[in-house]
């Protein structure tokens, strides 16, 4: 019996959610009184022993080319070999785009009992019962699983890293890997901007704006934050920024520390993808705006004005923090 | 070419989230339900739109549900499908629709099988890979753009940090996502026709769910904004830093 963590890279880089899903499955292979044990698939260079200092006890790698680009069915076979292999009980994912591709299909495989979207650590007391974000944040449900081996995929950003010290025994495991039926002709990494998904802190902009070509304000404040930046649905469906920027119900759903929402009402489909942040602040120079009620923070104003201030002023507390 | 597009009933995207009998079931009184936006929006106008350039296209479309979701259904039929499947069944687990729908899948021998990226209400993600794995087929998640060239489907799908473009032969099973088609209202003539469309009932098969829903709970309430004066920016970057602590 052990946890096995699934750690999710791109270009060769362990991504944040699978440091925090490394954390998530160290703490509850503590609660179960086993060990945390990760795996990861495709080409890598890095020392993976340094894993340890996560509290990963073994790193399986298997570095077999085929495995270089992400096709489902060849991953979940991989996967579930794995955990049959190493006699994993609860196998854990990140609920990003490759855990929603993969995990389903490794519970299948391992008749495993499947929580998406987990926010929380199980309660392991009186079974076994996982905590998932439910009608798009507005709520959450503790979803009880049956089987033996269980399969979670924890959302971004709800489980924090802890770093201590300790080596990772670095291993290969003997597993014959099918041909991709994915055939994959090229691959647009939006690279330079930070994952949207992952990101501490979100800048997002709303019709309020009035069009594309303000969008300036938006990502000069993005920048001297360091954050990543969003939109409402309209402003993607009118073309001004693109889809993968529209946070909501509909759209991509984020928890970041802070999520600064500037010139966008607060309707509740959009309050939908934004209300699990930690911190929200609200800029619009409506007072009625409904954004207000969800709001920690909110300044009454028009954005043309208020948002370059609000820019200049990080800058001076950049420079002198 | 058959498709089958998977519908599901949410409740409407403005509802009031709230529970009943001590928390453990959604309280849907006075509720709107609507077809699941990615199953309607995204999935069902694009399989019109393969069967509008290529009128041998057959679309079928399941839903998992009992009686209450025959509404939801029609009108997804007035959008254009050409006949439907109802499984007798109360909503169980994911295990236990993706089992229906696969049986259905098999029965039917569809060449592309369309899910939506996720449920509003539930927010699973994953019935489209548990279909897949149940069908042994390949699975194009989070599908931005798709098209087809014979028998071969190029895909632009969502992957970590970035986009890509593959080719995969059918069959397929693909879960859809804003940027597949653009959102479509049904018409009268829709409407009309949808009245004698079939709906075939069917009665579940026999599976045993792996999960089940314990309990509901309400974020806890927020504070109340604290509203700074648009001259004193300074004073939000100083609340930020020393009070909430995110920069
Ligand atoms: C089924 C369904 C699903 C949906 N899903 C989503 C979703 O996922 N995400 C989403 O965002 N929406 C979604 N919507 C749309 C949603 O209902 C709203 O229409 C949308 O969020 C409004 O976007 P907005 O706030 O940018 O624009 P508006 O509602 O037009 O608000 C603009 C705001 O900007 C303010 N403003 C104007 N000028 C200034 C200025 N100079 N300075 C400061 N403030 C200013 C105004 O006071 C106003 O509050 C969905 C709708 C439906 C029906
Ligand atoms: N009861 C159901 N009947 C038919 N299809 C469903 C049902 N539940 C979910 N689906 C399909 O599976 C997709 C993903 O659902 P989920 O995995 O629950 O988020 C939905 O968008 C639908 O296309």
């Amino acid at each position: 019996m052990s946890v096995l963590i699934f750690i999710d890279q791109a270009d060769g880089q362990i991504k944040k959610s699978s440091f925090e899903v490394m954390t998530y499955g160290v703490d509850v292979a503590k609660q179960l009184g086993t060990t945390a044990e990760a795996l990861l698939l495709g080409k890598n260079t890095e020392d993976l022993s340094t894993l340890g200092k996560y509290g990963i006890s073994k790193v399986y790698h298997v570095a077999d080319d085929n495995l270089n680009n992400l096709d489902a069915q060849v991953y979940a076979q991989v996967i579930a070999d794995a955990a049959t292999q190493t006699n994993a009980s609860v196998v854990i994912f990140s609920h990003n785009q490759t855990g929603k591709a993969v995990a389903s299909r490794v519970a299948i495989k391992l008749k495993a009992g499947l929580v998406t979207g987990a926010c929380a650590l199980p309660n392991t007391t009186n079974g076994f019962v996982v905590k998932k974000t439910v009608f798009s944040g507005k709520a959450f449900a503790n979803v009880s699983i049956s089987s033996a081996i269980k399969v979670i995929s924890v959302n971004p950003n709800s489980h924090t890293t802890t770093i201590g010290d300790g080596i990772a025994e670095v291993a290969t495991l003997n597993i014959s890997v099918p041909a991709p039926k994915v055939k994959v002709i090229s691959v647009n990494k939006i690279s330079g901007d930070i994952s949207l998904s992952e990101a501490d802190i979100v800048v997002s902009g709303g019709r309020g704006l009035k069009g594309p070509e303000n969008w300036g304000i938006i990502t000069d404040l993005a920048k001297v934050l360091g954050a990543a930046t969003a939109c409402s649905r309209p402003v993607s469906d009118s073309g001004w920024r693109p889809h993968h920027e529209h946070v909501g119900q509909t759209g991509i759903q984020v928890a970041p520390n802070l999520y600064i929402a500037i010139g966008i009402s607060g309707a509740i489909q959009h309050l939908a993808g934004v209300n699990r942040s930690k911190v929200i602040v609200v800029i619009n120079k409506d007072p009625e705006a409904p954004f207000f009620k969800a709001a920690d923070y909110g300044i009454v104003g028009d954005a043309f004005e208020v948002v370059p201030k609000l820019t200049e002023e990080i800058k001076k507390f950049k420079a002198g923090a | 070419m058959k498709i089958l597009v998977c519908v599901s009933k949410t409740p409407d995207t403005t509802a009031k989230v709230a529970f009943k009998d001590g928390n453990t079931k959604f309280e849907d009184a006075g509720v709107q339900w609507i077809i699941n936006p990615y199953d309607e929006w995204y999935s069902l106008v694009r399989a019109i739109e393969l069967k509008e350039k290529d009128a041998a296209t057959v679309i079928h479309l399941v839903t998992v549900g009992a009686a209450d979701a025959e509404p939801v259904i029609r009108k997804a039929l007035a959008l254009g499908g050409d006949e439907a499947i109802r499984i007798n069944a109360d909503n169980h687990d994911s295990f236990y629709i993706a089992s229906q729908i696969a049986q259905i899948a098999i029965e039917g021998g569809y060449d592309l099988i369309f899910t939506g990226k996720e449920t509003i209400d539930y927010n699973g993600s994953s019935i489209g890979g548990m279909v897949a794995e149940l069908l042994n087929m390949p699975y194009a998640s989070l599908v931005l753009k798709f098209d087809l060239n014979g028998n071969t489907a190029t895909i632009t799908r969502e992957i970590e940090g970035g986009e890509e473009v593959s080719e995969i032969a059918l069959p397929l099973v693909v879960s859809s996502q804003q940027g597949m088609a653009e959102p479509r209202i049904p018409n009268m003539r829709g409407i009309m026709a949808a009245r004698s469309k079939p709906l075939k009932v069917v009665e579940p098969i026999a599976v045993d769910a792996l999960t089940s829903i314990e309990s509901f709970e309400l974020p806890p309430a927020k504070a109340g904004v604290k509203l700074i004066d648009a001259d004193n920016v300074a004073e939000l970057v100083r609340l930020l830093h020393e009070e909430a602590r995110v920069i």
